[in-house]
């Protein structure tokens, strides 16, 4: 039977038309680079197990061009994600009311923003002192 | 009814996605930019005695375990369901490799805390 030809719409590099769907790639493309980094992290645990000289091998690895470029991009990125994550937030955190009104979004999403702006200075400040 | 595993898979998407927002960017900062460039942090920050430490350490491992898990899980989640963005069909296979290269991950990183010891 002949193939009815009806015009469909192609959808090659749908996402460059919009703006709005760039950023969506971006925001999803992000965990790519948050893979990778999770990658290098087991590795590195794997390098751990093996004893100092595997370990500071890996550390050595770590110096690279191409692994701060990577590093770089995967921080940008990711820093992307999390900026996201907390501006959706609202949408799915729990009706919160605060004398019979619900928290106005930005405050749930600024919470959010705080949260990990803490939680970065807290874990910098162990790293480097504790 | 089937039941659908979704609510499983969103769960850990959600950690996972809760967790990378509040730590990875500085996680990604520390070991991947300025303590190997020594700047802001000085390179014996992850020395061999002290990393090992902290692996050693009961919570220093449910933390390692916790961040290397669920940050593979939200990124299995998402490049599963992105393959549809870049027009592939996603089956059974996306979904091993995705999901199941997740569960690996988890099991690599459990395995690999055990054997370092306490």
């Amino acid at each position: 039977m002949a193939q009815v030809r009806t015009y469909v719409r192609p959808m090659g590099g749908w996402w460059r038309r919009n703006p709005f769907f760039v950023r969506y790639m971006i925001r999803e493309a992000s965990c790519v680079f948050l893979a990778i980094y999770t990658v290098i992290l087991l590795v590195g645990l794997f390098r751990l197990s093996q004893g100092e000289s595997a370990y500071e091998s890996w550390r050595a690895a770590l110096v690279s061009p191409v692994s701060i470029v990577f590093h770089w991009v995967a921080l940008l990125t990711v820093s992307y994600h999390a900026y996201t994550w907390w501006k959706v937030s609202p949408k799915t955190a729990p009706d919160i009311r605060v004398a019979g009104r619900p928290l106005p979004d930005l405050v749930i999403a600024a919470g959010g923003w705080l949260a990990t702006i803490g939680a970065s200075v807290l874990i910098y400040l162990l790293v480097r002192w504790l | 009814m089937k039941r659908s595993h979704e609510p499983i898979f969103w769960s850990l998407f959600g950690a996972g996605g809760v967790l990378s927002a509040l730590v990875a960017p500085i996680l990604i900062l520390i070991t991947g930019i300025i303590t190997p460039i020594g700047l802001w942090m000085p390179p014996q920050a992850l020395d061999y005695a002290r990393v090992l430490g902290f692996a050693q350490h009961w919570l220093g491992k449910l933390i390692l375990l916790a961040v290397i898990s669920l940050f593979l899980f939200h990124a299995a989640h998402r490049i599963y369901h992105g393959l549809h963005d870049i027009g592939v069909h996603a089956g059974t296979g996306a979904m091993i490799a995705s999901y199941g290269g997740a569960l690996l991950g988890t099991v690599v990183a459990a395995y690999l805390l055990l054997a370092i010891g306490f």
